[in-house]
């Protein structure tokens, strides 16, 4: 039994169990449900507005449902990795892990097992009631379920370990905020998520393709909409080639960077550390 | 038949800005040895056990443990050696079981005909008295459950080198008993050798075959409890009375003491009582010497730059 593979093989069982764990916290329900009000909420006030392109008007929701979904791609697996690891670095998670052989790849196989199982009951809580909610969501059948999954399983090789280096790098929990949620937000709102991006200024479109969630929404959108709403793309097409090579660099990208910026990060662990995050965590509370 | 020692540390030094908290710091430890850091608060015992846990560099000097580098060594190493470090928060949802199930895997690869890796989690449970509370949430475990979870996660893996650092902080007297239980069986039974610091003499004295008293950077003493009390507090406490009333006198040697009380005062000498010091008399008196040596020694840095 090769020991690096059997790690492997723990760290998966261990983001499963910690998936099931979440599935039987109403917390974590109380989290998914929060989500799907505030988006479904957002696209039933706007379900009279339309978005209009040459040749082409269709009603809000059609457009902006898969590009949330998209972005929540990102914004699950940027936030939530970032999240545990500042967490579980000060709660000593990770310093348990290190303590133990090959302990720190099995947390590392949890992490990505847990975070990429969460999309799961995201997209349900969102996509069952908006199928009720919203006409014709979903216009190319079976290819376009599959496009979704392999824009799915892109964006998620893209911004996971985007996640993981976020959370190695933040000093803290309180300063998710300004490193991980603020960034992310304000990334989503110029991403052409909610309406076209071409309503924006010409360099802001461009920072815009730059980053992982413009792409995810235009995959999202290309999966969901019918070949005739790309004339409100830029460009007016899918442009499904561009999508697939700018998501698998930033994966590229990932895969060579996070592992370095973790390991560095877990070196650093110790217990005195976790000990003075603690008595700096009741400071903040207080 | 002689094992190289399990732990070498040679001129250990710990600088964290303008203070050393390790300044020179040299001992060994023995295959099977049970081994007591004792050390008044901030003296470099967490420290020392994390750079000996591979946690954290030292400065300058060299730490070994079983032959390696403890910073440097590999997964395998890693097997060898448990782990019990000051406070845990981790895991809340988790429950004991779960937990130790999913963390004993781990060593699954690095179990031996001699040495059966994980324990079993049963045995493992019933053995730190946690059968009761093994399936609820670590999150509502109090903190002696807790400690005890923690030493069951230290030794899962049937270490060959124990640390534990004040693993019975917030224990009851009979879970400080059922623990002593624990080491002294693990040292006895699976021959692992322990390192522990503790603020509890008592137990230092119960559980070492060896203490080593950390203060200033520096190890200061080392010894056996009785050892420690001979050569550091050489003398003994003798207490008797005579005609009803009650006398004390330190002397530093108390035989030759006695003798005399009876040659002078014969039948009369009653509730004769000698009293060596304890480890707690030793420690003090270290201790404290330790700490005017180093208020003398700031005097005179003050003296010798003036203006400063």
């Amino acid at each position: 039994m090769n020991p690096r593979t059997h790690a492997v093989k723990t760290g998966l069982a261990r983001g499963w169990h910690e998936f099931a764990l979440g599935l039987r916290s109403p917390q974590d329900w109380g989290f998914y449900v929060f989500m799907a009000l505030v988006t479904l909420g957002y696209l039933w006030l706007n379900r009279n507005n339309t978005v209009d392109g040459e040749g082409i008007s269709m009603s809000l929701p059609a457009f902006a449902m898969p590009s949330i979904l998209g972005a929540l791609i990102a914004f699950g697996l940027v936030i939530g990795p970032g999240y545990s690891l500042a967490m579980e670095r000060e709660d000593g998670t990770l310093l348990r892990s290190k303590a133990i052989p090959r302990g720190v790849t099995g947390y590392v196989a949890g992490q990505v097992v847990l975070h990429s199982m969460g999309i799961i009951p995201t997209f349900i809580v969102i996509l069952v009631p908006g199928m009720f909610l919203f006409d014709d969501l979903m216009q190319n059948g079976a290819a376009g379920w599959l496009t979704m999954l392999w824009v799915t399983v892109l964006g998620l090789l893209a911004t996971l370990p985007l996640g993981i280096i976020l959370g190695s790098l933040v000093p803290n929990v309180q300063k998710m905020g300004t490193w991980g949620f603020f960034p992310v937000m304000g990334l989503t709102a110029i991403s052409g998520i909610f309406f076209p991006i071409q309503a924006l200024w010409g360099w802001v479109q461009v920072v815009a393709q730059i980053f992982p969630i413009y792409w995810l929404g235009l995959g999202m959108r290309s999966a969901f909409l019918p070949d005739a709403a790309a004339a409100l793309e830029i460009g007016g097409t899918w442009r499904t080639a561009q999508t697939v090579v700018v998501l698998s660099l930033w994966a590229v990208f990932g895969f060579l960077f996070a592992p370095r910026v973790l390991r560095r990060m877990a070196r650093r662990q110790s217990g005195s550390q976790v000990e003075a995050a603690r008595h700096d965590a009741a400071q903040w509370v207080r | 038949m002689s094992h190289p020692p399990v732990i070498e540390v040679s001129g250990l030094r710990m600088r964290y800005g303008d203070t050393d908290v390790l300044d020179g710091v040299d001992f060994e430890v023995a295959r099977g040895e049970v081994v007591t850091l004792l050390g008044p608060n901030g003296a470099g015992k967490t420290t020392t056990i994390e750079i000996l846990e591979g946690f954290r560099e030292p400065s300058a000097g060299e730490a070994r443990v079983f032959g390696d580098n403890p910073s440097t060594a590999d997964e395998d190493w890693r097997a060898r050696v448990g782990v019990v470090l000051q406070s845990w928060r981790d895991h809340a949802r988790w429950s004991p079981h779960d937990l130790l199930l999913h963390l004993g895997r781990y060593y699954e690869p690095y179990s031996t005909p001699e040495r059966k890796r994980p324990y079993d989690i049963d045995e493992l449970i019933t053995m730190v008295g946690l059968e009761d509370h093994a399936d609820q949430k670590i999150r509502t475990l109090s903190g002696g459950q807790r400690r005890r979870l923690d030493v069951a996660v230290g030794i899962i893996g049937r270490p060959e080198l124990l640390f534990l650092d004040e693993p019975t902080a917030g224990f009851d007297p009979q879970a400080k008993r059922d623990f002593h239980d624990i080491v002294q069986g693990l040292a006895d039974l699976e021959d692992t050798t322990i390192l522990l610091t503790t603020h509890d003499l008592d137990e230092a004295e119960k559980l070492a075959d060896r203490i080593l008293i950390l203060a200033g950077g520096r190890i200061v003493a080392d010894g056996t409890a009785d050892r420690l009390a001979r050569e550091i507090t050489r003398e003994a406490q003798v207490r008797w009375s005579r005609n009803g009333e009650r006398f004390v006198q330190a002397t530093p040697d108390a035989t030759q003491f006695v003798r005399e009380l009876f040659i002078q005062h014969g039948d009369e000498v009653a509730d004769l009582e000698v009293r060596r010091a304890t480890l707690e008399d030793t420690y003090i008196a270290l201790v404290q010497q330790f700490e005017s040596g180093q208020t003398a020694m700031t005097t005179a840095t003050a003296f010798e730059e003036p203006g400063g």
